[in-house]
Order: C-alpha cells, then structure tokens, then sequence
C-alpha cells in the first residue's frame, strides 16, 4: 500500500519534471515552429541564476520562481531581436543559428562560473508515507508543473492576449490585417518560452549539480515530448508527459534506472512510428 | 616586395633554428614530469588537487636541490573530464615532449586509455588513485587502496554497526562494477547477505525511484561506491528523503573528492569510509604537509585522498630516481623494485616488488561535521587482491587487467 503511494509519487514527479522541461519548447517550438536548439542552455541558465541569487543571500523560492524565469526571459527577449526575428519561417536556419546559441551560452557559462558542478540543497524535507521516506521537494516540483499547466491553459484560453497570440500562430497576415503587429506577438511569445525554460532550470537546479553543459541532459527528452505530443500545445503536452514518465517509472522500478531510460526512447520510437503527427494528432484533435 | 625562393629558404631554416634553439637549451639539464588530470569538467573535484599535489611535489624537490642535481619541469594536460582527451594528451605526452615519467589519470577509463601508450613508448607511468585492482603491467607503478585494502576493512566494520543485510548502489564501469563484486564477496564473508545491487551511468542524477526501491527492501546498510559530481546527487536527495537516520551508509568512493566538504553536515555526519588519508590524520609527516600546502596554495581545505596518493607517487618516484642514480626506466624500475618506501601524510607506503601496487595503511573514518574522523588504523595493509593473479617478478611481460575471480 504505502509502496503503491511512493511508485505512485514517483510517477506523478517524472511526468511533472517531463512537463516542466518541455514547457518552454513547446512554446517556442509547438506555436511559433523555431527548433530551439538552445533550449537545455536556457534551462541550464535558469539554474545558474538561481544558484547565483541564492548565494547573494536571495530567498530560494523568490530566486527560483521569479529571478530565473525574468532573467532568461530577459535573455531570450534580446536573443529573439538579435537573432530568431530574422530567421521566422526558416526552419532549418534557425537550427544551425540556436545550436550556435547553445555552444555560445556553455562557453559563457564556463567563463562566468567555471567548468565545475555548483549545486544547493533543496528547500524543503523529506517526510514519511508509513514506512516510506519521500523528498518532500517532488512535491513542489508536481505542483509547480500542475499551476504552470493550468495558467498556460487559461491564459492560451481564456485571456485576450492568449487568443491574439493563437491566431497570429495560424495566420500572421490576417491578424496584421486586423491592426495587430505579428512581430510584437511573435517577440512576446518567445519571452514568455524563454521564461518557462528558465524557470524549468530552475525548480530543478536543487536537484542535480550544475556544470555549464547540464542543458545536454534535457534538451533530447524536451524534443520527444513535443514532438510526440503533436500540434496541440497543452493538451500534447500533458498526453506525451504522461505516457513516457508512466513507461519510463515502471521500467525503473521492475529494472533499473537504466532500462527505464531506454523504454522511454523505445516508446518514442514506437509511438511516432504509430502516430507520425504525434499523440494529438491522432486523438484530441482541435483541442488546445 | 619580392621574395626569391632562396631568401625564402633562408629564412625559414634561420627561424627553425632560432625557434630550436631556447627548446635545445631548456631540455638539457632538466628532468620532465608529465601530469595528466581532470582539472576541469565534471571530476574537477578530484583532478585540481591532483594537479596541485604534483606541483607542490615538484617544487619541494626543486627547492631541494632538484633530483640528481636537475631541477623538473612539469608538463601538465587539463583532460577536461573527457575521455577521448587522455589518448591524444597521452599521446602528446609521450612522443612530442617525450617526458621521463608521467603521473595521472583519475578514472579507470582514463587508466586505460594511456596505459597503453605508456607501456608502447617506454614511459613510466604513476598511477595515484584508488581504483579496482587487478592491473599487471611492469612499466606502471599504482599507490592507491585497491577493494580487498578497502572494503576488506570497512565492510565488516560498518556491518558491526549496522546489520546483515546489504544494497549496493555502484557506478556503471569497471571500477563500480568489480568493487562491487568486492563488496559482495565481503558481505558474504563477514556472514551477511546483499539484497540488491544497482548500477548507474555516471551522468544519472535523479535517484528518486531508486531510493524507493531500497526502502521496500528494507536492508540495514547502504554501500555506494558512486563517483563524480551527478551521482553526489544521491546523498543529497537521500539526507532530503529523511532516509539517513534510518539506513546507514557506507561509501568507497565519498570523500575521496573532498565530498565531505560539499555535503553539510545533516547530508553527510555518520557516513563510513576507509582511505588511505583523512586530514584530521596527527601524524608529523601530515602536519608538516599541510603547512606546506598551505603555503603553497593559501589554504589546505582541498587537500583528499587520490592527492595525496599523488603527492606520494611523486615522491616515490623521486627516491627511486635518487636511488638508480639515472632516469633510465629499467634503472628505475629496478630500484622501485627493490620494494623501497616514504613516509607520506597517509602513512608509510611501499612499493609491492611483485604487483607494483602499494602496501600502505588504511584508516577507517566517519564523516563527521565535513571532516572525516579517523576511527581506527589499519597498518600496512597488502594488496592481496592483485597478488592474487599478477606476479611481474615471475612473469615480467605481463600486460593485463586480471578481473579477479571471487
């Protein structure tokens, strides 16, 4: 019983660390189609604001919820006027120009901070389910990914700005025709990306130690969550999350950890073999 | 301006001269140490110090009048925690600035990756790390605790403190696989049982699941010989799982990196080791070590296990020379043979003539407030892993890893 609560806890923390990886990319990759090889160095600069705020004597949840998500936010505004802006509609040149953003960013980063791990430890304590410990930070990290789900939904949803930014995704000269500037929209949407991969980097940052290349672990498993999701952005979102953390948990707990990572690249392999356009392309389709 | 082929000619062969030359000059009269560590990338932790104790070993000598009457010059590589980096360094080592020795290599995968270079190119190779044992090849020399030095004295111990039952949470190559295998075979001698092993690439750091797992095996002790700065992740999300009051653990491979110091201490306190050095050691050879690291480099907080290994390779290195009276290797290696010793801050270490690793002395320790308490001395523990299977007296062409059979 009390085992069936932890594998559950553990399931429900691979399926909410999946989302919240892949937040930032679906955005930036499942609305506006820029493939944002940069993205796992956004993440890993989410984490380095963190740290960095934490040590300057900064709360930990104020670092990690608000300084990170503004501070990449911030850096993916001037890298989208520097560099994406000219590159809209150019698939595989923007590619080649954000893996040149992921290799430019190590290297800052290793200027900055050094080739070394950095880590700090996380926030809040373990507590016991019977006779089970569980880290008390999953927890955070289930509901941090259920409000960031949740306020993308109603806000893509429900608010103006969510609507005007559907619409110029679909078609930006009728919603130019209509006096919005798809530019503006288009610059917004990729700060609010950047933003999520910084806060991704950062709820994560307690957990692991940082080296300048820590982005290189996440940005293979943001792209097959996306893509095997499929064009609706949230519900896509939830759906892929879902299968893989479900399939890689149970690998893990019946195996090992190890195997748990192959099943979920097998399950990629096979579910885009069954379904090309993704998981909401076949079912959920025209859902949001 | 025209050049003729002749001025060209010219030219080039004045420069190639003038650019010789300072080289010509240099390489006489002085000795080159090569030294090849991971002073960057994820096993910083362990290469930095290392490359500092190789230095600080080398400026002592120098100061000292140098090694028959030659001052050392040091070539050191930053292999960048990248394997691929040790065959071309190694490679850079031995045939470009042709060295006299080399010192180095942290992981067992970067052992390998240049051993063979070394033996090829004639170049004699120090080896400073605990690793798993098992190497049988006359052109290395190794000081580090191998598993039987190891685990032999901590298993029993941390089972008397703990109970019968054992998991072991390995890192996935060959030292985390055979150390494993020791741990196993420990287990079983001391009348325990192992309920489970688990092995993780070294890049894994989410040890969530895992720690599930182990809780609905319910062991009475955790053994986690874990390497580098993603499997330091485990300890921390254990301590924050409230798990480490209730299983304790044993680790061979936990401050070895001056982990101890990473961890605080509600991550780290009651933690068992066994090294070969702790820096709570009160010998005189310790304390005078530090001061000297010290001054050397403003603070001796850094100083672990694999440096000092390294700082007694350098030394032992350095007295076979003194005592062959030439760099030759043959010379050299026959003199390390004759099974000379140094008094080093971990001990007295001496070279075992027939497996050329170390018979040295093993200090069971507890983490305790980020230092590691010495509990009990073990003196001069033999290697009677590789002894086992490696005689390079009887057998000097020997060039093998022996994966030891339990």
């Amino acid at each position: 019983m009390d085992l069936s609560f932890v594998i559950l806890v553990e399931m429900l923390y691979a399926i909410a660390t999946l989302v919240l990886i892949s937040a930032g990319l679906a955005v930036v990759f499942g609305m506006m189609k820029v493939i944002n090889l940069a993205h796992g160095e956004f993440m890993m600069m989410g984490g380095y604001a963190t740290i960095t705020a934490v040590n300057l004597g900064v709360n930990i949840f104020v670092a990690m919820l608000v300084i990170a998500p503004l501070t990449v936010g911030l850096i993916g505004l001037v890298v989208e006027r520097l560099v994406i802006r000219h590159l809209y509609g150019r698939l595989v040149d923007t590619m080649l120009a954000t893996w040149g953003l992921s290799l430019f960013f190590i290297g800052l980063a290793t200027m900055i901070f050094g080739n070394t791990t950095t880590g700090i430890s996380t926030p809040i304590p373990g507590f016991a389910v019977g006779n089970y410990q569980i880290n008390g930070y999953n927890f955070f990290i289930i509901v941090v990914s259920v409000l960031l789900v949740l306020g993308l939904f109603a806000i893509l949803r429900g608010s103006r700005a969510g609507l005007i930014a559907r619409g110029t995704m679909q078609r930006s000269d009728i919603a130019a025709a209509l006096g919005y500037s798809p530019e503006r929209i288009y610059m917004a949407t990729f700060f609010c990306g950047s933003a999520l991969s910084g806060l991704a980097g950062a709820v994560l940052a307690p957990l692991v130690g940082l080296v300048p290349t820590s982005g290189g672990a996440y940005i293979a498993k943001a792209f097959i969550t996306v893509i095997a999701g499929g064009p609706a952005l949230v519900a896509g979102l939830i759906s892929s999350a879902t299968s893989f953390g479900v399939v890689s948990q149970i690998f893990t707990f019946a195996i090992s950890p190890v195997m748990g990572e192959v099943a979920l690249l097998v399950a990629a392999v096979v579910l885009l073999r069954l379904m090309p356009q993704g998981i909401t392309g076949r079912f959920f389709r025209g859902k949001l | 301006m025209s050049l003729n082929r002749r001025d060209f000619l010219g030219g080039t062969a004045a420069l190639t001269a003038a650019s010789l030359l300072p080289h010509a000059a240099a390489a006489a009269g002085k000795i080159k140490l090569g030294a090849i560590h991971d002073t960057s990338g994820i096993f910083d932790a362990y290469g930095k110090p290392m490359d500092q104790a190789v230095r600080l070993a080398v400026q002592e000598i120098n100061a000292a009048g140098g090694l028959l009457g030659q001052q050392i010059d040091i070539s050191a590589y930053d292999t960048q925690s990248d394997m691929a980096l040790y065959s071309q360094y190694g490679q850079q080592l031995t045939r470009q600035d042709k060295v006299d020795v080399v010192h180095g290599g942290i992981l067992s995968a970067s052992r390998e990756a240049i051993r063979q270079t070394m033996r090829k190119t004639k170049t004699l190779y120090f080896y400073n790390v605990l690793y798993e044992g098992g190497v049988c090849d006359r052109n290395i020399f190794i000081n580090g605790v191998t598993p039987a030095q190891q685990v032999e004295a901590l298993i029993p111990y941390a089972m008397g403190k703990s109970g019968k039952k054992v998991y072991i949470l390995a890192a996935d190559y060959n030292y985390g696989q055979i150390t494993a295998r020791w741990i196993q075979k420990f287990v079983a001698d001391n009348g325990g049982e192992t309920v489970g092993v688990d092995f993780f690439p070294l890049d894994v750091a989410d040890f969530g699941s895992t720690i599930a797992k182990i809780q609905s095996v319910g062991p009475d002790l955790v053994v986690a010989p874990l390497v580098g700065g993603a499997h330091l992740s485990f300890f921390r999300q254990w301590a924050a799982a409230g798990m480490k009051d209730k299983i304790p653990l044993a680790s061979t491979t936990l401050g070895v990196g001056n982990e101890q110091k990473v961890l605080t201490p509600e991550e780290g306190n009651g933690i068992m080791v066994a090294y070969n050095y702790s820096q709570q050691l009160t010998s005189p050879a310790n304390e005078t070590f530090k001061a000297n690291w010290r001054a050397a480099y403003g603070s001796s907080d850094n100083i672990h296990e694999t440096a000092v290994s390294t700082y007694q390779g350098v030394k032992t290195w350095a007295k076979a020379v003194e005592m062959a009276g030439s760099l030759d290797r043959e010379a050299v290696i026959a003199a390390l043979e004759t099974g000379i010793s140094i008094d080093g801050p971990g001990g007295k270490v001496t070279v075992d003539p027939k497996t050329h690793h170390a018979v040295l002395d093993v200090h069971l320790m507890e983490f305790d407030n980020q230092q590691m308490r010495v509990i009990e001395t073990l003196p001069q523990r033999q290697p009677i892993d590789t002894q086992a299977v490696c005689d390079l007296q009887a057998n000097p062409n020997d060039n093998t890893q022996y994966e030891i059979q339990i």
